[in-house]
């Protein structure tokens, strides 16, 4: 193989890993809006909400697994909460009423998160050495393999969920209709409440994966502005677009960081993913799987 | 069976749309509502079902009895729960679904086992939904979506159904096959029905009794062979005039409601 041909595979494998990672997280987005058609801005501050759960166990010097147990209970518990206390009295309201609650939530997370933990970067050891893993011709930090490896495993999970549990399918039918789902015996409150919940577990690993990678501070919150490309490319409500979108976002800016940088003097990672969203809004604006609102006359 | 007394139903805690509403559906029998556009015959059935909250509707005034139970004021999924169920007007199956995911979510409030047999029965009064399981209802025919609207409402093995429309936009013909469908249906297992219709020829031939609503208020009840005679019925409701041709809502109506529900 040539070298410029590997260097492209080294860029594509790179990209796809950190990609499945946005994609996990986008995940938490896309069950959301799918279920309860809210916009949620908060996703990131989900994921450094979860982050800060698992450094202050680890600080307690408990094990890791005790951090696993406890952030998932804690968010959870949050997206029930956050369900209940905040989004369910929005019921009915205008879709900005949603939104602006929400960002409401990552305003008050971020501002609290620093107070409780301090303004310094804490990092969140995992047991996986830092020994790059040899993939082909590329070689990635152990982090990004984990971290890929738990984004499949979620979208298989998730995939089974929607498809083959009633549980699922009464979801997805909530999704499509809330007035008729209600009509066949479905609480729908119980199920915006779930989805919140599903996306509390999304953000939990999320947060541990991410906060092992980059630390955990407030900054860790940004990793949520990449969830806006990631889903508009891949539809909002669609799990295989989030899949899809996340590994094209990775890859596009591995690739832009690889060819363009070099010429430019750097950054255009940062804003590529974003052009390449305003790209698909105009062509495609229910993303690539997104729903189109089935037609018939 | 289900009783309605003399409710009031209010929209957006101003716009009074049912002015008194009273209604009897008896127990096995088919009992048809008929009236005009705008009438208020959904609001009745929304009233009933439980739904209307979601459209910021209230029952202020009387009572809805499901046997000794009232259940005005409770939510739609409790109310299903107790065996009542509606079949909504425009059939509304859950299109990104197939049609058995849609029969599924209609078994909802039913054990795993209920499901599956619920499942067959409802094939064994379609067949043609058998053979279309696997595909996602919103690409489904017209007929076949009423179809499947009224076999997903048989999956919560309803003692009451409410069906609003069920001929709406369809061919004569497949009216008449969904029609004979109902009828074995409220026999074999032992259903009652309240009946929503325009089409007051193919309701009255059907029902054992009928009401007539107009501007939110009962205005004509009795047997439906009775109504059938009755020479008002004739000419407002079955839109016969002295000529005997008929005059029709329907191509205007379905345009209107499309825009009803976009906006
Ligand atoms: N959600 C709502 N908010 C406010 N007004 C409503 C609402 N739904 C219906 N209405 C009004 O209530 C009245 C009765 O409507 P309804 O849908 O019950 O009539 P209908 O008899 O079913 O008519 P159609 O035969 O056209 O279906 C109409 O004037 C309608 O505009
Ligand atoms: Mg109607």
């Amino acid at each position: 193989m040539g070298e410029d041909l590997e260097f492209f595979f080294a860029l594509m494998l790179s990209g796809a890993s950190i990609g499945l990672m946005y994609s996990l997280i986008a995940l938490g987005f896309v069950l959301v809006y799918k279920a309860t058609d809210a916009i949620n801005f908060a996703q990131g501050e989900f994921v450094m909400l979860a982050g800060m759960v698992v450094v202050t166990v680890l600080g307690a010097e408990a094990p890791l697994i005790a951090g696993v147990v406890v952030v998932l209970l804690v968010m959870v518990g949050f997206g029930f909460g956050l369900e209940r206390v905040v989004l369910r009295p929005l019921l009915g309201r205008p879709v900005v009423a949603v939104i602006m609650a929400t960002i409401g939530v990552a305003a008050v997370l971020r501002g609290w998160g620093p107070l409780v933990l301090g303004i310094e970067t804490r990092a969140l050891p995992l047991p996986i050495g830092d020994e790059p893993i040899n993939i082909g011709p590329a070689t990635l930090p152990p982090i990004q393999v984990l971290g890929a490896v738990v984004a499949v495993l979620f979208f298989l999970v998730f995939s089974w969920f929607f498809k083959k549990s009633r549980m699922g399918v009464a979801m997805r039918a909530v999704a499509d209709n809330q007035q008729v789902a209600q009509a066949m015996g479905i609480n729908v409150e119980r199920y915006f409440a779930l989805a919140w919940a599903m996306a509390g577990i999304v953000s939990a690993l999320g947060g541990i994966v991410w906060g092992a990678m980059l630390g955990v501070d407030v900054q860790l919150a940004l990793v949520g502005l990449k969830v806006f490309p990631v889903v508009i490319l891949g539809g909002l409500d669609s799990i295989g677009g989030a899949l899809i979108g996340g590994l094209i976002i990775g890859i596009v800016e591995s690739l832009a960081a690889g060819y363009l940088d070099p010429y430019v003097g750097g950054g255009t990672k940062d804003f590529a993913p974003y052009v390449l969203m305003i790209l698909v809004l105009m062509i495609r604006p229910y993303g690539i799987f997104g729903r189109r609102q089935i037609e018939r006359v | 069976m289900l009783a309605i007394n003399n409710i009031e139903v209010v929209y957006d805690r101003v716009i009074l749309v049912l002015k008194g509403v009273s209604i009897d559906v008896g127990e096995g029998k088919i009992t048809t509502l008929l009236g005009a556009n705008g009438a208020g015959k959904t609001t009745t059935l929304k009233a009933i079902s439980g739904v209307l909250r979601s459209e910021r509707g209230e029952v202020t005034k009387g009572t809805v009895q499901l046997g000794v139970r009232r259940i005005d004021g409770m939510r739609a999924h409790d109310v299903t729960k107790l065996g009542l169920v509606q079949v909504f007007e425009g059939r509304r199956v859950f299109e990104n679904l197939t049609t058995e995911e849609n029969l599924i979510a209609g078994g909802h409030v039913q054990t795993a086992a209920a499901v599956k047999q619920g499942i067959d029965l409802v094939f064994s009064y379609f067949p043609r939904l058998k053979e279309r399981r696997g595909q996602i209802s919103g690409y489904l025919s017209g007929g076949e979506q009423q179809m499947l609207a009224i076999g997903r409402a048989l999956m919560s093995r309803p003692k009451v159904v409410l069906l609003d429309e069920p001929s709406l936009g369809l061919a004569p013909m497949l009216v008449e096959e969904i029609f004979g469908i109902v009828g074995r249906l409220v026999k074999q297992e032992k259903l009652s029905v309240l009946l929503v219709e325009q089409n007051a020829t193919m309701a009255l031939g059907i029902a054992d009794h009928g009401y007539v609503m107009e501007n939110g208020r009962i205005v004509l009840e009795g047997p439906a062979a009775k109504l059938r005679d009755n020479s008002d019925i004739k000419e407002f409701y079955l839109g016969l005039n002295e000529g005997g041709a008929r005059k029709s809502y329907r191509d205007t109506k379905h345009y209107k409601r499309r825009k009803r529900w976009l906006s």
